[in-house]
């Protein structure tokens, strides 16, 4: 306690040294947080978006995915995942009886939920334009079980899907190109011939490639649409724990003879993207961090300097050598306390402010703004590496100070 | 500490050197301070040294003072011996026996007079109400009890001095090692000093051991040594 007091006035009195030292660890926090939280939130809405468009697994059969199999290896209680391709070995196209399917689906409680669906290309006709889209059969009520399509829905509703048996939903690009509007009528061409869709809603996921060609429609509107042509059905499924889905994805796929796919191994490219883009930003931190640290440690070395009358003082009135230790030690965790505390502070309006800037993006997710992630983790995080620079910065000075004979002292500073 | 060691830590009696030796080594060979010094410093008295500057008088008093180890010769407080303490129990030593005083008066500048006054009473242990009991006693004694909440820098040189010594004093040392404490003070306020040691020494026992270029002192002391070349000559 003593030891603190002493560390608190010494502290107090050298008012600019302590400000740079504060000022480096609240700048290298709220930096950290900031970007920490800017990558990870564009990564974790990126997720999201899939996640409530495409589902978290998806069972299939598609010859020509461009993902092989993936299986679990565990050796010596490592966990790995092996990707590779089964190309050569008989695939049908499509799942062939979702029935069965479904019945082996319902022995896993993690599913959120699972939707079939039936996929197939057509034309949409308005009379003046026509554009090819993909066309998605399904049960919607199973179908907002396992995906985000209630929350995409900008225009219309989903009572008006469910309620009407030729009701379409569209992509917000498509409406946009064709210049629909809710209850428009349109045809839909191919398959066994036309149907007329009245147009229930209109989707955004954000996902261009999906706003430009996706419509939903009755799985059994579908399924009378494409007949033969049908390639049988898809499941989507959405899990409780995302981050489980590679492991459910081999579990399945070995006691349902079908392939399923995570969304990690059909995203990958784009989670790729994003984890290099946090790894260099991690690295610009660190460099920051470093300096700020090398700052910290250049004056807690000076004060050492400065301070080694009183510690010869302090000596030889009986303060130990781990007493002086601690007053040094003392000194930065107060510095530390207080940087992470206003760090923090800062990290969070900082974060606060950037989420209000407007920026508009469209193609891999939709937003208006900045997309940030409040996460306590980065908190504690930035804290951590504060601490271990500060530790850094003031255990060395401070063992020096500790290890100094007092008379040496006395006769030098004479 | 077991009791044994506690007894074994309580001197009782005069500090002693026996022939201390102390050199220091330098780039171009070793340079000899102290050669074979003896002295005693009886409880109760005041025992000066004086001699010319670089005779080795402040080395010897930090010898004393277990702030540095001697080459060879024994320090002993009482029956003690105690140039070869392990340093926590020099530490333990210093904070409990023996009260110092430096050269140049250092204080603590970033603490008020009786905050510095203070610091060796909280360290023993004792609680802040006694310790600004003492505090404040001993600045009374010294005539400072105005400048008490003066930060030590906003002191002038000479009641920085008086301040260092209620300090040495503040733990009620056995022994004070005192290095010129009335070097920045004029005639009548070192004779006010030296009458403060000698009235603490015949109350309490103390035995004080006065470093001094002031020859009037040193004639009043109860035991004078002069030192030449490392060496105690009378
Ligand atoms: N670290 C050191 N290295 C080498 N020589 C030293 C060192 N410290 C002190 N000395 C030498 O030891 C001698 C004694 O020094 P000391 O400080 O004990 O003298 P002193 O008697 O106290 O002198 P003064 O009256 O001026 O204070 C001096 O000649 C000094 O130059
Ligand atoms: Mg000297």
């Amino acid at each position: 306690m003593l030891c603190f007091k002493l560390a608190w006035r010494f502290v107090i009195a050298r008012k600019r040294p302590m400000f740079l030292s504060l000022a480096g660890i609240v700048f290298g926090v709220s930096f950290f947080v900031v970007t920490q939280a800017q990558t990870s939130g564009f990564e974790k809405f990126f997720i999201q978006t899939i996640l409530g468009t495409n589902g978290a697994l998806r069972i299939s059969d598609r010859f020509q995915d461009t993902y092989g199999t993936v299986e679990q290896v565990d050796d010596d209680g490592d966990t790995r995942f092996l990707f590779h391709s089964r190309e050569g070995s008989l695939y049908h196209e499509g799942v062939d009886q979702p029935s069965l399917i479904r019945d082996a689906l319902d022995d896993y409680p993690e599913l959120l939920g699972v939707s079939e669906i039936i996929e197939g290309s057509a034309v949409l006709d308005t009379g003046f334009r026509r554009k090819s889209i993909v066309l998605n059969g399904i049960r919607w009520e199973d179908h907002l079980q396992s995906s985000d399509l209630n929350n995409q829905i900008i225009q219309g509703t989903m009572n008006n899907f469910s309620s009407d048996q030729m009701g379409v939903i569209l992509g917000s690009r498509i409406s946009q190109r064709l210049g629909l509007k809710i209850g428009d009528r349109v045809s839909l061409v191919g398959g066994t011939g036309n149907l007329h869709l009245r147009v229930s809603a209109i989707f955004e996921s954000g996902v261009s490639q999906i706003d430009k060609n996706r419509i939903y429609i009755h799985l059994i509107t579908a399924r009378s649409f494409l007949g033969s042509s049908s390639g049988g059905s898809v499941f989507q499924i959405a899990i409780n724990e995302p981050e489980h889905a590679p492991g459910l994805a081999v579990q399945l796929q070995s006691s349902l003879n079908h392939r399923v796919v995570s969304w990690q191994e059909r995203e990958r490219v784009w989670l790729d993207v994003f984890k290099a883009l946090r790894f260099s930003s991690a690295i610009t931190v660190s460099c920051i961090l470093l300096l700020s640290g090398l700052g910290m440690f250049n004056v807690f070395a000076i004060l050492v300097i400065e301070k080694t009358r009183d510690i010869a003082i302090l000596r030889s009135m009986g303060f130990s050598r781990m007493d002086i230790s601690a007053i040094f030690l003392w000194q930065g965790t107060i510095v530390l306390v207080a940087g992470i505390t206003i760090g923090s502070l800062f990290a969070a309006s900082g974060t606060y402010l950037i989420s209000m800037i407007p920026l508009r993006i469209r193609g891999i997710f939709s937003t208006d703004s900045f997309v940030v992630n409040w996460d306590l983790n980065h908190y504690l995080w930035a804290s951590c590496i504060a601490f271990v620079f500060v530790a850094v910065a003031t255990w060395i000075p401070a063992r020096r100070a500790a290890r100094i004979e007092p008379a040496k002292i006395i006769r030098e500073t004479l | 500490m077991d009791c044994s060691q506690k007894n074994k830590m309580m001197p009782n009696g005069s500090m002693r050197v026996e022939n201390l030796f102390h050199s220091f080594s330098e780039a171009n060979g070793t340079v000899k301070v102290l050669n074979g010094v003896s002295l005693e410093a009886k409880p109760g008295e005041i025992t000066s040294i004086a001699g010319p500057s670089g005779c080795g008088k402040s080395t010897l008093l930090y010898l004393m003072g277990l702030l540095d180890r001697p080459d060879s010769g024994k320090v002993f407080m009482g029956d003690l011996e105690v140039q070869n303490l392990e340093d926590d129990e020099r530490t333990k030593a210093r904070n409990h026996f023996i009260g110092f005083v430096f050269q140049f008066h250092f204080l603590i500048k970033e603490l008020t007079a009786i905050e510095n006054i203070r610091l060796p009473l909280l360290k023993q242990g004792k609680d802040e109400y006694s310790a600004n009991q003492k505090a404040n006693e001993l600045l009374s004694e010294l005539g400072l009890e105005s400048k008490a909440q003066r930060p030590a820098y906003k002191l002038s040189g000479g009641e920085q001095q008086r301040v260092a010594i209620a300090r040495a004093l503040a733990n009620s040392p056995k022994y004070l090692l005192a290095d010129e404490p009335t070097g920045n003070l004029d005639s009548s306020n070192s004779e006010g000093v030296f009458e403060l040691l000698d009235r603490m020494a015949k109350q309490t026992g103390l035995s004080v051991i006065l470093v001094t270029h002031n020859e009037k002192l040193a004639d009043l002391s109860h035991r004078k040594y002069w030192m030449e070349d490392g060496r105690i000559v009378i």
